[in-house]
């Protein structure tokens, strides 16, 4: 280590005025302007805020790795004292790694697939600290048993593609950890993982932050994840740091109106589509050239005073009475903050109809050839065993669960991509589990439409906004000449709130929440009745979440349609769903109402879903059950009940049941559905997952 | 892996028998055989002297059936005559008949005699590809650790200088065949008249005329520089933009990577990041490349053998081509082809060893 | 820069020109081209914002030399009969190999004065025979690269797309073509005993087929759904197509205005024949990418056919690629073509290309260089500017 001399109770990172650009051909793209903050010994900082509000910058900032066109405009980044931004290459190597150290996003992408793990991690002492070889060695098995892999003799012979995601994260941590730095800049960590995978690293991250006394930046868009981790938090909007202070104190008592904004646009346990609904936030994302004058946010701001927001820079004001609070706002002061929003539009709730789809035990098998080289033995993946649901019209039915469930199959079967191996489906009164869509008649195809999640994916990049959308009314014989159809399709933009000028328009020129617009404009095309919509808003920012989600909700209500929901974001679907179906390796293990399924007895597995979801709300109080290890790969699900292998409850059935047998499917009370060993009793005596403080 | 070297053999040996057909197809075609059995039999022969020649010499039956004789899988034909001279494919001149073998194609070892060279197809395919083999390990040895040290040296730093200047080279050098290539070397460093050499001359440099020879056919019995750099330097040159460029891009690709950015942040040194963490996945994508330009080199060396005279395989080709020697033709192809699929092969479980992504996938 | 250049009375007509004034001579030969290339580059900077990728082509100077350098002979091969000073055919005198500059000997009125890139062993004139010999390759090559590409994409979008089986057996076929050395594969596809054999009308039968079937499909796939405008499209193809067909396949268009000759259909079919294999390869990895995308799946979802989703949904999504590839596959084709004409396969010995020109002039290579040199030094640059207008557009194309 570096004998630093350095005095515990001066902050280890410190940011003044920071402004970073990038420099394209064209012009100056200013990312982060005028950005402070501190982050004292042992402290957690968390830096929220929506993509493209440049919390990754400053990060790659203080690390000093802009690339070719960024650059440090102004301001200075103080790490013990000594300035990053006039260090020389030389002296900031050495810091790099030793001293500040970095987790990104995507683990996968940040190992060396070339290089055994054991390799990249004793690299890092062996540069900074010159250490021997087996020395190193030494202490790289002990970080990687610290950061509880098992095994770590066999995982530092490993290469990175044969660990699962969650490990390969660990290990990036651990090659962080190799050199016990005082600041770690945690980048996204854990968007790439599963729910339960993510609650698992979050668990390590912060003991790991205490058992080394490490200062940590947490970079997040998610305000839950922050809660759960950071001690202080800074929120970033459009380039600029618009509040920042302790948790508690901008959860509870937030002073910009863009947090509040915020906060109002996530779903927290106790909003409701009906009663309650989200708040989304109005407008769009200013783009880095386009920022307005005056204060970033004043264009979609409720609180906005012409003459006032938009008269010049507004500078970051301290907040009296309170632990190094400050906002952005130049009416910060004069808000009352306790006040009920008023956009707040109380909604009937839509009655539910008649079943339109019914699955009875459908099972989607898949043979899959083993092995890279094409020979060895063809395995069966049971991607769906048993499926059996109803879903009634105007009703949303919700499936969560985490990858390789099975819920992306499920769809397939449905729209006809695939056939089912076994089972029936029933879609209105025609049964087509072994059509393929080839052979489904215009109207049943045009009924049942999907939304995809991937809003960069989802439209054609090469044909203009409406030509997508008439293309599928062509398909669907609607209109009877180019015109009807080209009127149809204006009417369509109107149904999901874009300018008809959007037609035109080619896909790139949209932000992400306009394309998934479009696509669930396309969606709607030929009045589908049944929309299959997979993770729909979880590749978008909060603030646009909100308002695509109800912008789906109002369509429903008009058409009556049947929403199957994918996602596993149960906050959402806790907001949005009439009944939910929780799936875990291609079998159903639990289906009730929302209420049931959010509510004791759970299914273990829900309990620890509902676990592992961090919820950015102060007052809720969360029991922690982190399940350990990975979910088992589809291709070889453990024997007996599919969950058994990470269970909490597998020692109250007796007999190793668990192990062996498939556990049937208990129905409790007005149809709540558990598949599982546990007797009546010990499901009776669970306890709720989430509980409220008392206020 | 075994699996997957069976099968790839298994298809190698499928392609290999389809190619070597089509090849024997097209040489056996009945214009090419009335051309040999005017050249070998007598340039006036009447349309009926040349049905019953060819009819003699076995080539009338189906072209399968010839094909099957050609490999040796069929017994090859026996003819005899109304003077009782019994007289077959497999049967020598002064062989008895009776104690011939029954077989006699490439399997067994009998390629034919070629009717330009007067030797077995063999002999001359021997001596032939061993003068090729020291020319494409000359250029080997050229052209592979020039280009990939221009293509790292390229792409390791994205857009400098540096990079500008040997990516220029290279595409300039990729855009020039070797017959382009061969003749501007040729006139500028081995003509009396023209470039260098007589600048040379008049200076008292060079004892001879010319700096580097014109042909290489001295190098058949004793290759020196001088009369070998030439035909080397042309086809490794158009090899060399090629192969460079192909590093360029996998290594600036590599550079880009997330995990290039990990050892970066975590305090390697540049030259490290170069040499320990990208170089080895930027000569994955480059070595299949490589040994996929094996194939091409052959065209490049027929070229520069043509051109400068050197009396190897691509020369051998050029004149059994011209010459209506079917023999010839056919053992050269089946050269030709189990080369390339070998190469193929090579580059094949080559990707797979230095990728453990797929070795231990 | 007009007193550089002699005018015809100015110079001494019986002594050979000085380099200077040969270079003078020709950029003045050359005027249609300077004309041409200022119009294109004045209206290509000016409105270079409203041309998509073809104007951001004018943002890297790479790409800029690259375009200027395809330009030149493309507007060379236009205007080939204003440039040339002499019939690339005629033999002037008796002198072989007059050196560059030199005067022609007495002829007939009104003719060119000099040799300006000298003559060949027949004393035919090297620079009109490199002019003409432009317009013979920029016909055949990007000819011959377009049909390839329609070739490629037409087997390369099912097999990437419906993969399976079909895969496997195109994938099959294709590897054993791409296992044939190239130029064995010449040596036995163009020759004139397989002329006679009529293999290659068969296979140009066949390959000529193709495009005529993808522009069926693709309207089919498109305007299905309004029968009207199908069968014009339809019909519009399959009428220019057949009547095309019959022409270049088996030289029977009872208009006579499709045709080629022999030989040259010959030499065209074995060049499509080598190139499609690769645009296959190349084209089926696009698709394996391309289809997993959302908008394909949404294409499925509305239950389009398989053909529409390969040829409007994947397709133009591809076109990057594509199109860099192709720039880098016209230069292929150039040098296979001049390979062909440097063994003497295929066209006539007289013809002006540049591969048979360095042909016949290898053989006194080292003491009169210029009859090879000269279209060697053409080919080079040609294939140059198309291999930096590819690595100019592939830049280009990524920064969107």
């Amino acid at each position: 280590m570096t004998n630093t001399i350095w005095d515990a109770s001066q902050p280890i990172l410190e940011i003044e005025n920071l402004s970073i650009s990038f420099f394209t051909r064209m012009r100056e793209i200013p990312a982060v302007m005028d950005f402070s903050c501190k982050v004292m010994a042992g402290e957690a900082m968390g830096l929220v805020g929506e993509s493209g509000c440049g919390k990754s910058t400053v990060a790659l900032g203080v690390m000093r790795d802009l690339g070719k066109n960024g650059q440090i405009v102004s301001g200075s980044i103080k790490f013990k004292g000594r300035d990053l931004v006039t260090m020389g290459e030389e002296e900031l190597r050495h810091l790099r790694g030793s001293e500040i150290a970095m987790i990104y996003q995507e683990p996968m992408a940040s190992l060396n697939p070339a290089m055994k793990i054991g390799a990249q991690l004793i690299e890092v002492p062996m540069i900074h600290q010159g250490m021997a070889r087996a020395e190193a060695w030494e202490l790289a098995r002990q970080i990687v048993a610290d950061v509880r892999l098992p095994d770590p003799d066999r995982i530092l012979n490993a290469f990175p593609h044969q660990l699962s995601g969650g490990q390969q994260q660990r290990i990036v941590i651990a090659m962080a950890l190799m050199s016990k730095p005082a600041l770690l800049i945690l980048d996204e960590p854990t968007t790439a993982l599963d729910v339960t995978v993510e609650a698992g690293i979050v668990d390590l991250v912060k003991d790991l932050g205490h058992k080394y006394g490490t200062s940590m930046l947490f970079i997040s868009h998610n305000l839950g994840l922050i809660m759960d981790v950071c001690d202080r938090l800074c929120v970033m909007y459009s380039g600029e740091a618009v509040e920042t202070g302790a948790v508690a104190q901008v959860f509870d008592d937030m002073r910009h109106p863009y947090t509040q904004a915020l906060f109002r646009s996530i779903p927290l346990p106790g909003a409701d589509k009906n009663a309650r609904p989200l708040i989304s936030i109005p407008g769009n994302f200013p783009l880095p050239h386009e920022r307005p004058k005056g204060c970033n946010f004043g264009p979609r701001c409720a609180y906005f005073q012409a003459g006032r927001c938009d008269a010049g820079d507004v500078a970051m004001a301290d907040v009296p009475h309170a632990d190094r609070h400050a906002s952005r706002c130049v009416k910060w002061d004069e808000i009352d903050w306790t006040a009920a929003p008023k956009a707040r539009v109380v909604k009937e709730k839509a009655p539910i109809g008649k079943v339109v789809l019914q699955m009875d035990d459908l099972k989607k098998y898949y043979a899959v050839s083993g092995g890279a080289f094409g020979g060895g033995h063809a395995k069966v993946v049971k991607a769906n065993e048993t499926l059996s649901f109803a879903a009634h019209e105007g009703e949303t039915l919700a499936i969560v669960g985490e990858s390789g469930c099975g819920k992306s199959t499920f769809a397939k079967v449905l729209m006809g991509l695939e056939t089912a191996t076994s089972g029936t489906i029933m879609l209105f009164d025609e049964q087509v589990q072994s059509t393929p869509i080839q052979k489904r008649s215009v109207d049943t195809v045009s009924s049942v439409q999907m939304v995809f999640q991937n809003p960069f994916d989802t439209l054609n990049p090469s044909m203009s906004v409406g030509r997508q959308i008439i293309r599928a009314l062509e398909v669907f014989h609607i209109g009877t000449s180019d015109a009807e159809r080209n009127d149809r399709m204006l009417e369509l933009l109107d149904l999901v709130k874009l300018p008809r000028a959007f037609a035109e328009r080619m896909p790139r020129q949209l932000s992400g929440g306009q394309k998934q617009r479009v696509g669930i404009a396309r969606a709607f095309a030929g009045g589908a009745k049944v929309v299959v919509a997979d993770e729909p808003v979880s590749a978008l920012d909060v603030s646009v979440q909100a308002a695509v989600t109800d912008l789906l909700m109002d369509i429903q209500r008009q058409n009556k349609t049947t929403l199957l929901f994918i996602s596993h974001d149960l906050s959402i679907v806790r907001y949005l769903s009439d009944r939910v179906l929780v799936m875990y390796l291609g079998h159903v293990v639990e289906m009730g109402s929302t209420d049931q399924v959010f509510q004791p007895p759970y299914h273990p597995y829900t309990e620890a879903l509902l676990s592992a979801v961090p919820v950015a709300d102060t007052k809720v109080i969360r029991k922690r059950i982190v399940l350990e290890g990975d979910i088992p790969s589809a291709m070889n699900p453990p024997p007996g009940c599919p969950f058994q292998t990470r269970c909490r409850w597998k020692s109250q059935v007796a007999g190793g049941l668990c192990d062996s047998q498939m556990p049937p499917v208990q129905t409790l009370t007005d149809g709540h559905q558990i598949k599982c060993h546990l007797g009546a009793d010990v499901l009776a005596q669970m306890e709720p997952v989430i509980t409220f403080a008392a206020e | 892996m075994l699996a997957f070297v069976i099968r790839r053999l298994g298809v190698m040996l499928v392609t290999a028998l389809v190619l070597t057909f089509v090849v024997f197809f097209l040489t056996n075609l009945p214009p090419n055989l009335e051309k040999l059995a005017r050249s070998e039999g007598s340039v006036r022969m009447t349309d009926a002297a040349v049905a019953s020649w060819l009819e003699e010499h076995g080539h009338n039956g189906s072209v399968f059936y010839r094909y099957a004789e050609w490999l040796g899988a069929a017994p090859g034909w026996v003819i005899t005559d109304e003077k009782g001279v019994t007289r077959g494919k497999c049967i020598g001149q002064r062989d008895d008949p009776a104690m011939a073998p029954k077989f006699c194609g490439v399997f067994q070892g009998n390629w034919g005699v070629s009717t330009v060279f007067k030797k077995t197809v063999l002999f001359s395919l021997g001596k032939s590809m061993a003068a090729t083999g020291w020319l494409m390990l000359a250029v080997m040895l050229v052209m592979v650790p020039v280009a990939l040290l221009i293509g790292v040296l390229a792409g390791m730093r994205e857009g400098s200088r540096t990079d500008r200047v040997l990516s220029t080279f290279s595409i300039a050098t990729s855009a020039t065949p070797e017959y382009v290539s061969g003749v501007i070397l040729v006139v500028l460093l081995a003509s009396p008249a023209t470039g260098l050499s007589p600048l040379l001359a008049e200076w008292g440099w060079i004892g001879s005329k010319t700096l580097f020879m014109g042909t290489a056919t001295s190098a058949m019995d004793n290759i020196t520089f001088w009369n070998f750099g030439l035909p080397v330097a042309t086809i490794a040159l158009y090899g060399v933009g090629y192969i460079a460029r192909m590093t360029r891009a996998s290594m600036t690709e590599v550079m880009t990577q997330q995990y290039i950015r990990t050892a970066r942040l975590k305090g390697v040194g540049f030259r490290q990041v170069v040499l320990r963490h990208a170089l080895r996945n930027a000569m994955i994508a480059p070595f299949t490349v490589i040994m996929l330009q094996f194939p091409y080199l052959l065209n490049g060396v027929v070229i520069v053998e043509t051109l400068f005279n050197y009396k190897g395989f691509g020369w051998m080709l050029v004149t059994a081509a011209g010459n209506n020697d079917i023999e010839m033709l056919l053992g050269a192809s089946v050269v030709a082809v189990i080369f390339v699929l070998v190469t193929q092969l090579i580059s094949d479980i080559g990707y797979v060893f230095l990728n453990p992504r797929i070795r231990l996938g | 820069m007009s007193s550089l250049i002699p005018e015809s009375g100015w110079a001494d007509m019986s002594e050979p020109l000085s380099w200077a004034a040969i270079f003078g001579l020709m950029a003045k030969q050359f005027w249609p081209v300077w004309v041409a290339l200022t119009v294109t580059f004045a209206l290509s900077f000016r409105f270079k914002r409203s041309l998509g990728l073809y104007g951001k082509l004018f943002d890297s100077p790479v790409a800029i030399v690259g375009f200027a350098l395809v330009m030149f002979w493309v507007f060379t091969a236009l205007f080939a009969n204003v440039i040339m000073t002499f019939d690339p055919l005629a033999q002037l005198g008796s002198v072989k190999n007059p050196l560059p500059g030199a005067v022609v000997p007495e002829g007939a009125e009104g003719q060119y004065k000099w040799f300006l890139l000298g003559g060949d062993h027949l004393a035919r004139d090297v620079f009109s025979r490199m002019v003409m010999g432009a317009r013979q390759v920029l016909i055949i090559a990007p000819a011959a690269t377009t049909f390839a590409f329609l070739v490629g994409i037409t087997l390369g979008l099912p097999a990437g797309y419906i993969g399976g089986r079909l895969d496997t057996g195109l994938s099959f076929l294709a590897n054993l073509v791409l296992a044939f050395p190239v130029i064995l594969l010449f040596y036995l596809l163009v020759t004139p005993e397989i002329r006679n054999t009529g293999i290659p009308v068969v296979l140009a039968a066949v390959l000529f087929l193709i495009p005529i079937a993808f522009f069926a499909i693709l309207f089919q796939s498109r305007f299905h759904t309004s029968p009207n405008k199908r069968n014009l499209y339809v019909g519009i193809t399959l009428v220019l197509g057949l009547w095309a067909y019959s022409g270049l396949a088996f030289n029977a268009d009872p208009l006579g205005v499709w045709g080629m000759d022999p030989n040259l259909l010959n030499v065209f079919v074995s060049v499509v024949f080598v190139n499609a294999p690769t645009v296959f390869r190349i084209v089926r990895g696009i698709v394996m990418d391309i289809k997993s995308r959302d908008y394909v799946a949404a294409g499925q979802t509305r239950g389009e056919k398989g053909w529409y989703i390969m040829l409007w949904e994947i397709l133009p999504n591809a076109r990057g690629p594509l199109i860099v590839d192709y720039c880098l596959r016209i230069g292929y084709t150039t040098i296979l073509l001049g390979t062909l004409g440097f063994f003497g396969l295929g066209v006539t010995p007289e013809s002006p290309d540049w591969g048979s020109t360095i042909n016949a002039g290898r053989k006194l290579l080292s003491m009169v260089p210029h009859p090879a040199v000269v279209p060697a030094l053409a080919l080079m640059s040609l294939v140059l500017g198309l291999n930096l207008l590819a690595d100019g557009l592939r830049e280009e194309s990524l920064k969107d």
